[in-house]
């Protein structure tokens, strides 16, 4: 059963991609006014606020977590530096009831929902109050009670899971829908492939958020794809689509609400495509001097989308110098003494090697720690985390062997 | 009781869980309107409607990718992949997320309601790609559950618990059984336990050791070699991961003797990890070399599939050599 084409022709005729390209979205000009023709999202005092504090909190997390990787304090870090409009324009347009279903490079979809500075260092430090028992690299956070699905570090495996998700929010009938985040490089994986279709034919709520910020690692887009973005490829999925200038958080907050109400209501997948550009490295292994120029990020810089929310914030009479300024050197304060405090935490309990595998702990994994414990408490100076967890375990007496 | 064979088994297990809980949803390819291409989940799509027993595109990848999501959202997803050697586009999915849930988000997430059937193993004339056993690649990712039935009721009771267990599980169905298998099973909704051996017959010279497909073919060698007086002890793993290290142990302290048999390659089988775990904890009462019969180390041949495949006569000579060694 094959589909009839609506036309026929008589003579080869070959369609190209390239007879068309997909327009930007764009509402908010660098200097923070508004685009001739352009109106406003309806968008009150507190949540423009909202959003843009969490918009500084993720540059000064960004930046003092960083210097913390360069002082040898911690091991990894990932920066959102450049996308904080696209990421928190996007969430902020969301319902917190709906799930994110994250790359690596959104913390401030999860500031937003109001992860604190100290969940966010319990994390990274893999401390004792680590969520995730510091089982995974820094940046792999996730939140149960802030509908943030934990991140894992295979790329866009997340993509076709947020399809699944959203079929089971649409068969609960909850009303609610599912947001995923990945970069283009992602849209690479096959893995994208599945989930579009996949959501496409079963008419999912869930809304597919590109950030097209220009590099996969130190692989340009043009590199990456050959077509005008990721954007076209919704139409070979029947699938509504729209291009966003990403450093527009006006545009990015009244896209993804449009966005939400298709997915809700009506049951359908919707893919946007967030142009922006990534600052910052990818992460603090990667050094971008190799791959691309100063000019070319001086350039971008000058599009900065925390500058240009600021001038519209200002415009408004929403957000003033010496707010800034406060709030600044508030957060300085407050990410370095979390620091301290989270640096210091023990690490999580030596039996936590072996929970969570499976629901119940299963006989060939108790046997092996307590071997391993029998180990460690013959060598304690080899192993202090471990020896630490064994000390505290004594004293609370919580050990079983 | 009623007479069935292991498709109908599994078609009375589907329906028992779709009607005892609205959030198990069944889906792959051609499982539909059409029921499977073996038929597993006919009438299944008529009962519970097309939103809980689907089609979907020939993705692998999305099916356990979407699978996963909807675990995690909090259903619980039967997913079907047409033949367990179509399994590898979604190992990633498998491998790397479903088996990682819970550990990676410290129990904030997990997708323990999952179960993946997939049909696997020879003896159908399907030649390369439609008779692997790929077992062994999922029993090294801690995580997964990987369960193999051998018969219609083993398979009702095990798949139905595998349906409703806390930890995702892989069912490998012996699609040489699907049909030839047959025998009574209680219409009552049962479970039998995951991760426990079964003792079939009690032996004292040799104890003889498989799962699925490969227990018929193990119990006709036993048959064999009680003729030539040889006490044999037969036992069915049932659970290849976590695996009953306790019950096998049991067997072998007894007789002294092992035999493993399965149809999968012998480098890197999964008889290879239970004959290291046997020697290191029965070391001192074996009588001989722990015996492995399984496939050769080829892919798997279509004209020469009898000759390929571990039989009753190849099991047969193993135990003569064991125990005459």
């Amino acid at each position: 059963m094959t589909t009839t084409p609506g036309s026929a022709v008589h003579s080869p005729t070959f369609m190209n991609g390239d007879e068309f390209t997909i327009p930007t979205f764009m509402l908010l000009a660098q200097e923070g006014t508004l685009y001739d023709g352009a109106k406003a999202p309806d968008i009150d005092r507190e949540t423009a606020r909202r959003i843009y504090q969490t918009m500084i909190f993720t540059r000064v997390l960004d930046e003092r977590m960083m210097a913390a990787q360069r002082q040898g304090r911690l091991s990894f870090y990932m920066q959102c530096t450049g996308e904080e409009a696209a990421i928190i324009g996007s969430t902020a347009a969301l319902d917190d009831a709906d799930m994110i279903m994250a790359q690596y490079r959104e913390q401030g979809a999860l500031a937003y929902r109001g992860f604190s500075c100290e969940e966010f260092m319990n994390q990274l430090f893999g401390n004792e109050l680590d969520y995730g028992k510091g089982r995974q690299m820094p940046v792999h956070y996730g939140s149960a009670k802030l509908n943030y699905m934990t991140i894992s570090s295979p790329l866009a495996t997340q993509i076709p899971q947020a399809a699944g998700y959203a079929y089971g929010q649409k068969l609960a009938g909850e009303g609610r829908c599912t947001i995923t985040y990945f970069g283009e490089g992602a849209a690479s994986e096959g893995d994208f492939h599945a989930a579009l279709n996949m959501a496409a034919v079963h008419q999912v709520p869930v809304i597919f958020f590109c950030r097209n910020n220009g590099y996969a690692i130190s692989t340009p887009a043009s590199e990456q794809f050959a077509a005008d973005g990721i954007a076209p490829r919704a139409f070979g999925y029947k699938m509504r689509v729209i291009r966003v200038d990403g450093n527009d958080l006006l545009a990015v907050y009244a896209a993804t609400r449009e966005a939400r109400r298709i997915a809700v209501e009506l049951n359908q997948p919707v893919l946007i495509e967030a142009m922006t550009y990534r600052l910052a490295a990818h992460s603090s292994s990667d050094d971008p001097s190799g791959y691309r120029s100063k000019k070319e990020e001086e350039a971008w810089r000058e599009k900065d989308p925390i500058l240009r929310m600021q001038r519209w914030m200002i415009s408004q009479q929403w957000w003033s110098e010496a707010e800034e300024k406060a709030l600044q050197e508030a957060l300085r304060r407050e990410v370095l003494e979390t620091m301290k405090r989270a640096e210091k935490r023990p690490p999580p309990s030596l039996d936590s090697l072996v929970t969570d595998v499976y629901h119940d702990v299963p006989p060939v994994l108790a046997r092996q720690l307590e071997h391993l414990k029998a180990h460690i408490r013959r060598y304690p100076e080899h192993y202090p985390r471990g020896a630490r967890s064994l000390e505290t375990q004594r004293t609370t007496g919580g050990e079983e062997a | 009781m009623t007479q069935m064979n292991m498709l109908q088994a599994i078609n009375n297990a589907l329906d028992i869980a779709m009607a005892a809980n609205d959030r198990v949803v069944c889906f792959g390819e051609d499982v539909g309107i059409f029921g499977g291409v073996f038929r597993a989940t006919s009438h299944l799509q008529e009962k519970y409607g097309r939103a809980r027993c689907f089609n979907t595109p020939l993705v692998e990848q999305g099916i356990i990718g979407f699978a996963n999501g909807l675990a995690a959202q909090g259903s619980t997803p039967i997913a079907e992949i047409q033949f367990a050697d179509y399994i590898f586009p979604a190992f990633d999915q498998i491998v790397n997320e479903t088996a990682k849930f819970r550990y990676r988000s410290g129990n904030l997430f997990n997708v323990g309601s999952l179960t993946i059937r997939t049909p696997y193993g020879g003896g159908i004339s399907g030649g390369l790609y439609h008779s692997q056993s790929p077992e062994a690649y999922f029993a090294h990712t801690p995580g997964l559950k990987v369960v193999v039935p051998r018969n219609p009721h083993q398979t009702k009771g095990l798949l139905l618990a595998a349906i409703r267990d806390p930890d995702p599980v892989l069912f490998f169905e012996p699609k040489r059984l699907y049909r030839a298998s047959t025998g009574d099973v209680p219409d009552s909704d049962y479970q039998l336990p995951l991760g426990e051996a079964e003792v079939i017959k009690e032996g004292r010279d040799i104890t003889l050791l498989g799962w699925g497909a490969q227990m018929e073919v193990l119990q006709q060698a036993a048959e064999l070699a009680e003729k030539a007086g040889i006490s044999c002890e037969l036992i069915d793993l049932r659970t290849i991961l976590p695996w009953d290290v306790a019950s096998v142990e049991r067997s072998v302290l007894k007789t002294g003797r092992l035999l493993i048999s399965h149809e999968a390659p012998l480098t890197g089988g999964f008889a290879g990890e239970i004959a290291a775990t046997m020697q290191e904890r029965c070391f001192l009462y074996l009588e001989s070399p722990i015996v492995r019969v399984t496939g050769l180390d080829t892919p798997f041949p279509l004209a020469l599939e009898k000759e390929y495949l571990p039989d009753a006569l190849k099991i047969f000579e193993a135990i003569k050599r064991s125990v005459e060694f």
